[in-house]
């Protein structure tokens, strides 16, 4: 049993950490009908800044968050000001062939700035362990939870109880409405890449943590798009849901079903894929996605 | 208040759908834009309040000015936040948005919290019946009741001109009344002027003061609301009674007879 809640736990803070990146898909889905292929290139430019400011500049690890929350800030400003922009109101296509190009781009910058070598900082993230009876918490696994959980509620509160949350989601239904009512929609859009890329960075800086950084990282992206399908594309809950329930699902069958298999392993990375087509062939439009209204 | 010169529009540069619109809207009137589908009484309004560029238009010539200042090179932003608010044909409300929401995000540019509610209840003065709703998932509101809300998300701008597009469309007749004669209370109340765009001729010109008729992009007959709702072709072909005053017989049409005269 306490490996079981071993397993449980360790696999809810990764499941709170997919939540966090899938997050960054839905807002710029919701707002722009447009997958961020870029997304897992976020997640791992993050990763990568979290190591030089942990491991060469040696901050402490609050500040090195706070820091990569910057990061992310002026990530998402030049994004959108840059390759985003000059794209409004094209449609959702040209989007997504902007953000595989930035995608390229970002690869590149990870191995001109890092040489795309794989870097680990988990040993100096602080003594956090949290003993629940026999079930031990690693540190970086604890840490991924607390700064998640607590990102998560900021950004559900903003976008349910402030002005800005509301034009968002305002402008997520109805472009066309909210700039003719005077919400400008390069600023909304400014603000969903900035909250994408936070996401991403500080996801990124924290899944480092747990598993170490190299371009690969980025494959996470893929991932994450697993469970915002799974949560039903444009639902904020649905994705914390399913990120969790995806993290604990692939923690478990690591577990219990690696040692099975007749290489020893390797069933984790696909787990939530299968789980994602078997909810799809049942639920096709996940599981809590927005139903579109209809008044008969 | 509002004066349109003289524009030329066109859709990605080569489809020209107004050729030389001229019309004004006074301080405090209400001006009704009658005519035909696919007239260009919608691209009108568009040009006005900067969401033709929204999708491809392009105002080509001729200029637009609201209180002497001309607003034909700004962004729909910028002229939402002169005074112009715009109700867009087809009720669009912010579906998943509550009908309170809905009324925030129509005040989103304002800064004066307490003239904001204050409208808030003034707008559920004139609609009494969504400030039932107001909790509500607005998607699921009947037609009329989205029709009053998007005016009164609309009115929540403060606006100094409101550009209504169709509001008549789709509704029971008793519900076009309704709203008609709210719309009415709102200018008189309010001093809102209003540029109605409307294929109930005869709702339009009941509360309007002045009438524009429009035909292929141009625009083919104006004048004072009570001469248009007395023309005999207005009469004739938009509000389908005969010249004598009665109500025709479908069995007694017979088209050629009268030819649009401002065609000639």
């Amino acid at each position: 049993m306490t490996f079981f809640f071993q397993l449980f736990v360790t696999g809810l803070a990764l499941g709170m950490m997919y939540a966090l990146i899938a997050i960054g898909f839905v807002i710029i889905f919701k707002c722009s009908q447009a997958f961020n292929i870029a997304q897992g290139q976020i997640v791992m430019l993050g990763a990568y800044f979290g190591y030089t400011f942990l491991m060469p500049l040696r901050l402490p690890v609050w500040i090195a968050i706070i820091a990569s929350i910057g990061v992310g800030v002026v990530m998402g400003l030049v994004i959108e000001r840059l390759a985003l922009r000059p794209l409004l109101g094209q449609p959702a296509l040209a989007i997504v062939m902007m953000t595989i190009a930035l995608a390229g781009v970002m690869d590149g910058i990870a191995i001109m700035g890092w040489g795309g070598n794989y870097v680990t900082y988990h040993d100096v993230l602080p003594e956090l362990t949290l003993k629940l009876g026999a079930v031990s918490v690693p540190p970086s696994s604890l840490l991924g939870l607390i700064v998640s959980v607590i990102v998560v509620a900021i950004l559900m509160f903003i976008f349910r109880y402030t002005k800005i949350g509301l034009a968002m989601r305002a402008t997520a239904e109805d472009e066309q409405v909210t700039r003719s009512l005077g919400i400008k929609a390069t600023m909304v859009y400014a603000l969903v890449w900035v909250i994408a890329c936070v996401v991403g960075v500080v996801g990124g800086v924290l899944l480092g943590g747990v598993s170490g950084v190299s371009p690969p990282l980025s494959e996470i992206g893929l991932k994450a798009l697993a469970v915002v399908i799974l949560g039903g594309l444009d639902s904020i809950g649905g994705a914390i849901l399913a990120g969790v329930m995806l993290g604990i699902l692939e923690n478990l069958a690591a577990g219990y079903l690696d040692p099975l298999m007749p290489s020893g392993g390797g069933l984790a990375g696909v787990f939530p894929f299968i789980i994602m087509l078997a909810v799809l062939i049942l639920k096709p439009h996940g599981l809590f996605g927005l139903k579109r209204i209809e008044r008969v | 208040m509002l004066k349109v010169n003289n524009i030329e529009v066109s859709y990605l540069g080569v489809i020209r759908v107004l050729h030389g619109i001229s019309l004004e809207v006074g301080s405090g009137k209400i001006v009704a834009l009658i005519g035909a589908n696919g007239g260009g009484k919608t691209t009108t309004l568009k040009a006005i309040s900067g969401l033709l560029r929204t999708e491809q238009g392009q105002i080509r010539g001729g200029d637009i000015s609201l209180a002497d200042k001309r607003i034909d090179q700004l962004g729909p932003e910028s002229i939402a936040k002169m005074g112009i608010s715009q109700v867009m044909e087809g009720r669009r409300v912010l579906e998943h948005l509550t009908v309170e929401e809905n009324l925030q995000v129509g005040a989103y540019r304002r800064r004066d919290r307490a003239g904001v509610k204050n409208d808030l209840e003034m707008v559920y003065t004139y609609f009494p019946k969504i400030r039932d709703y107001r909790k509500r998932v607005s998607g699921y509101l009947s037609g009329g009741e989205q029709q009053m809300l998007v005016i009164g998300r609309a009115l929540m701008a403060d606006p100094r001109l409101m550009l209504l597009d169709e509001p008549s469309l789709g509704l029971a007749p008793m519900a076009v009344q309704e709203i008609y004669e709210i719309v009415q209370r709102i200018n008189q109340e309010r001093g809102v002027s209003l540029l109605i765009v409307e294929q109930n001729v005869k709702a339009a010109l009941g509360i309007a003061d002045y009438g524009y008729v429009m035909e292929n992009g141009r625009i083919v007959l104006d004048g004072p609301a009570e001469k248009l709702k007395d023309n005999e072709d207005v009469k004739e072909f938009y509000m389908g009674v005969s010249s004598s005053g009665v109500r025709k017989n479908y069995r007694e049409v017979k088209h050629y007879r009268r030819r649009k005269r401002w065609l000639s």
